[in-house]
């Protein structure tokens, strides 16, 4: 067994040591009707390197990968190319194999790392501050709602038509045993992002207002007006933002006028891994911090006078604070968090723009081919490099049959929205540097084919 | 020819004494030892490590008013400069690469390479979590056999794959426990949390909306049974119990307290942090539990990252069963793989989604290829060699260390040590600090909270008994120097990247985020 290093005359000698006559007689606190007295039935018994990696290759072989098709999809995961030396590093032991960084002296790499993490995030949020990551998006959108709630005292939020449903859904779940009031409709199929209909819902009892920056369809809402709407009943303005790389292109939710901005980092640096691990990110305001969730990394001195990071304001955690914790949340996504700022130090602003300058020119070209084939019709006025188009069929269907010719071609509204037979022909169409001109073609041609 | 016709070679210098170890160099560097500035400080906000398209200035948006007029303030590093920034970073970090690091109740063992490649194959990292099902069955196929052999080991009706970690697993288990309660119409305001537990416990429960009462540890270090039977009634959901406990131990009386909870109509969590004391000895089920959350990053040996990603799927009883998170993955007749998701037939009585997707399938993929490597009787060969390095550590080290409940038998897969009979003015976190200067990460220390001055340490079945001798001969002599109260024992590390760092100044006046120097 390659993974173990006591032979056997190690524990016998070991075993002498203490006193034991076998590793079965350390059991003896267990009931014996709980011990087993054989292996585990049905688990074979170890396996060699080859053989793992054989089995696990042939189940990777029976999925269609992204990189192997024209590729469409989004709706809060989107295929960038990530430079090699992002997965060179985090894959350096000290990194990949250290423990959350309890003892500062001998984690300052993981600390500075982190350090510099929440001020990427913070800069690129418009924002003061962020912390040292949460679970994915949709955990962080959860969080903000419950940090809103500390914050006002007030038990009601509104969450925008287009916040991703999963993250509705999330916020749901939570919701309903903590009490929150929740407030949401699926989204209307218009070009606008119904800025109107929902500040009209804004009152005094309202918490926060939930809105997605560009929204599920892609659009882009007025975050300004919004923010000033809410501000006006006393309540915060939550912005996510799903697609990080939009924000090289488009103003930052904070300087719009957000209290608090969460959202999904995958997009930088970590890849689609089939949904998870992602990387949950959180900005505030700095008067805020102390009703943050999370992780908070901080500067400060050493014994000598050296520059040095630490762990900081954990008397908001649950380690300290137990019941009375800001959030339950321990275990966040620090390795996500490495590989996103390792990206973005290679990118850097300039670096930004210009992979997010790319992406809005892909998708421009695709909307404008896809709006010269019969039957569809480009919903969005305004996007970055996702949008809908309007089907005159069930998209559902459409996708699974055009799975099976090789073209992954977006994520149906009606996988996100099921029982919505209102919003079943709508199709997100997401469009990165990652996709090709030939891809584009592929796609329109397909759909061309399927709808003639 | 000869090059050298004088013979000359460098002489050994005489009598260079280390005197000189001390003295300032002009970098700051010590040999090896490289000090790196932010990139905020050595970045530009021009400079880019990656090739793209320059965009055209002439090309028209449709961004609908919201376009930016300058990029992000972001530094940037050219590829070498990034390399290099992040490895200097991560010879700052101590690692289980590196060596021991027995932080109780984390399980900081080998993480297998084979793991890393498995899970960068690129139909499970280059899939999408919304690709349509025909295209992802191997991927589903993943989940549904690590889900199979998660129950398998468990002994459990089933198993909820979704939570994002440890404590995200906690929440998901209380949360069933409360959505059966209220489909019975009999919801409890109570959760019971033994004190010695780990603080995610009581965060979770609160969370979830229940009261948290606290029931003591025993004299032996186990929970007060008569104390919790005590306390029982028709306004207590349950209990979350973590077994083997924070001590080290096992609960003995695990079956009758499962026993007692069930009589008074509530429903045993259990905290499976310590799992890997027992995994392929002991299911879990047999013992009566109805939930139980497992870290993938710890009993599975997926890396901690320096602080995640985890995974902690929770294996569930059948009363429970019926309420566990959306989305999941079923079997079709014709042996395809589905995924339940809103709206499915079979996600009626679910309380929900609790993540954007499906969990941590880059966790899975490693944590399915662990379990295979090690198979029936490695695994349970894992438990015993955990548990008997304890042991060793344990004895080894009693003489010198206070073990306040193991003296009488064996502990489980981690030691405790309290710091009574240390000097006076000295700490457990002088040990720990100790230690650093030894080479090693130091255990857990001021937990669990029923112990005063803590020292909870965990080897893990990936120590040779050659690096345990080594670690106990180094624990050894920083105890024996906090008993006799050596006075440079407080200005430990010397030899670590920073000494102490002042962590009240860092939360006095808080610096979250690096801004341009004043001056």
């Amino acid at each position: 067994m390659r993974y173990l290093p006591l032979t056997p005359a190690d524990r016998a000698d070991m075993l002498s040591a203490i006193g034991a006559s076998s590793i079965e007689a350390l059991f003896a606190d267990v009931p014996s009707a709980a011990l087993l007295d054989g292996p585990i039935e049905s688990l074979p018994n170890h396996a060699s390197e080859m053989a793992v990696e054989r089995h696990m290759a042939r189940l990777s072989g029976q999925n269609l990968a992204a990189g192997e098709a024209p590729f469409f999809l989004g709706a809060g995961a989107y295929r960038h190319h990530v430079p090699a030396s992002v997965d060179h590093l985090i894959q350096r032991g000290e990194f990949l194999t250290a423990y959350t960084p309890y003892q500062p002296e001998i984690a300052q790499g993981t600390l500075q790392m982190l350090f510099e993490f929440q001020t990427q995030v913070a800069r690129l949020y418009g924002c003061d501050i962020a912390n040292a990551s949460m679970y994915d998006g949709s955990t962080a959108a959860w969080e903000a709602v419950a940090m809103a709630r500390r914050i006002t005292k007030r038990g009601k939020a509104l969450l925008s038509p287009g916040l991703h449903p999963h993250y509705a859904g999330n916020i749901k779940t939570m919701a309903k045993f903590t009490g929150d009031q929740i407030v949401h409709e699926a989204p209307n199929l218009t070009p606008d992002a119904g800025e109107v209909g929902l500040i009209a819902q804004i009152d005094g009892e309202t918490s926060c207002v939930l809105v997605q920056y560009p929204d599920i369809l892609g659009r882009l809402p007025d975050l300004a007006r919004i923010a000033e709407a809410t501000h006006a009943q006393g309540a915060l303005l939550v912005a996510v933002v799903t697609e990080p790389v939009a924000l090289g292109a488009i103003r930052s939710p904070g300087e719009l006028g957000a209290d608090i901005v969460v959202g999904e980092g995958q997009s930088i640096g970590v890849g689609l891994q089939f949904g998870g691990p992602y990387l949950g990110l959180f900005g505030c305001r700095s008067e805020h911090v102390r009703h943050m969730p999370g992780r908070l990394c901080g500067e400060t001195v050493d014994a000598s006078g050296k520059r040095g990071f630490v762990l900081t304001l954990s008397t908001r955690e649950q380690h300290i604070r137990r019941e009375k914790a800001t959030s339950n949340i321990c275990t966040n996504s620090g390795l996500c968090a490495l590989a996103f700022s390792i990206h973005m130090t290679l990118l850097g602003g300039t670096g930004l723009a210009a992979l997010a300058a790319e992406n809005h020119r892909l998708a421009c070209l695709a909307a404008d081919k896809l709006a010269e084939v019969p039957g569809v019709k480009v919903l969005n006025d305004s996007f970055f490099n996702e949008f809908c188009i309007v089907l005159p069929t069930d998209a559902r269907v459409l996708v699974r049959d055009l799975a099976l010719e090789g073209v992954l071609a977006g994520v149906s509204l009606g996988r996100l929205y099921p029982g919505e037979d209102g919003l079943a022909n709508g199709l997100l169409v997401a469009v990165t540097e990652t996709t090709s001109e030939d891809d584009i073609d592929a796609l329109v041609t397909a759909i061309r084919e399927k709808l003639a | 020819m000869n090059a050298n016709p004088s013979g000359w070679r460098p002489a050994t210098p005489e009598a260079v004494t280390r005197d000189g170890a001390s003295a300032p160099t002009f970098t700051g560097n010590r040999a090896l030892m490289l000090e790196e500035g932010l990139i905020f400080e050595i970045g530009s906000l021009n400079n880019c490590g990656v090739d793209l398209p320059t965009p055209s200035a002439e090309t028209s948006t449709r961004l609908g008013g919201m376009s930016r007029s300058t990029p992000p303030a972001l530094p940037g590093l050219s590829e070498p400069e990034t390399v290099r920034h992040y490895t200097r970073l991560s010879r700052q970090n101590y690692a289980i690469d590196l060596g021991l690091f027995p932080l109780g109740s984390c399980t900081m063992k080998h993480n297998p390479r084979l793991n890393e490649k498995v899970a960068r194959m690129p139909g499970f990292a280059d899939l999408h979590p919304l690709q349509p099902m025909n295209t992802v069955q191997g991927a589903l196929g993943v989940i549904d056999e690590l889900a199979h052999w998660l129950v398998t080991l468990t002994a459990m009706h089933s198993v909820a794959m979704s939570p994002k970690a440890g404590a995200h697993g906690e929440l998901c288990g209380v949360l069933c426990i409360r959505a059966a309660l209220e489909a019975r119409g009999d919801p409890r305001e109570v959760m019971l949390v033994p004190s010695s537990a780990h603080g995610t416990n009581p965060a979770t429960a609160a969370f979830a909306g229940y009261n948290v009462e606290a029931i003591p540890a025993g004299d032996d270090g186990r929970i007060d049974f008569e104390a919790l039977k005590a306390r029982l009634g028709p306004d207590v959901a349950g209990l979350m119990i973590t077994n083997p406990n924070t001590c080290g131990l096992f609960e003995r009386d695990m079956i009758a307290i499962c026993e007692a909870v069930h009589a008074a109509g509530g429903y045993v969590y259990c905290d499976g942090a310590n799992f890997n004391a027992i995994v392929g000895r002991v299911r879990p089920g047999d013992l009566g539990i109805d939930a139980m959350h497992i870290n993938l990053h710890k009993t599975f040996s997926t890396p901690h990252g320096g602080g995640g990603p985890g995974s902690g799927p929770v294996v569930l009883s059948e009363a429970l069963a019926p309420y566990a998170p959306l989305p999941y993955v079923t079997k079709a007749k014709d042996g395809s793989f589905e995924l339940v998701e809103e709206g499915d037939e079979g996600a009626g009585e679910s309380f929900g989604r609790m993540a954007a997707f499906h969990g941590q399938m880059g966790m899975f993929t490693r944590a399915l290829a662990y379990i295979l490597s090690h198979g029936a009787d490695g695994l349970a060969q894992v438990s015993g060699d955990a548990v008997l390095n304890a042991n060793y550590v344990l004895r080894a080290l009693e003489d010198v260390l206070e073990a306040p409940f193991a003296h009488a038998g064996p502990c489980m897969h981690e030691a405790l040590f309290s710091d009574a009979g240390f000097a006076k003015g000295f700490s457990t976190l002088d040990v720990a600090k100790g230690l650093i200067d030894e080479g090693f990460h130091p255990m857990t220390v001021y937990f669990p909270l029923v112990v005063h001055g803590a020292m909870l340490i965990e080897p893990t079945e990936s120590e040779s008994k050659a690096a345990l001798d080594q670690f106990i001969g180094a624990l050894r002599s920083v105890a024996e120097r906090a008993k006799a109260g050596d006075e440079s024992l407080h200005l430990a590390p010397l030899h670590a990247p920073r000494a102490r760092l002042d962590e009240t100044a860092a939360a006095r006046n808080p610096k979250l985020a690096w801004s341009e120097p004043a001056d």
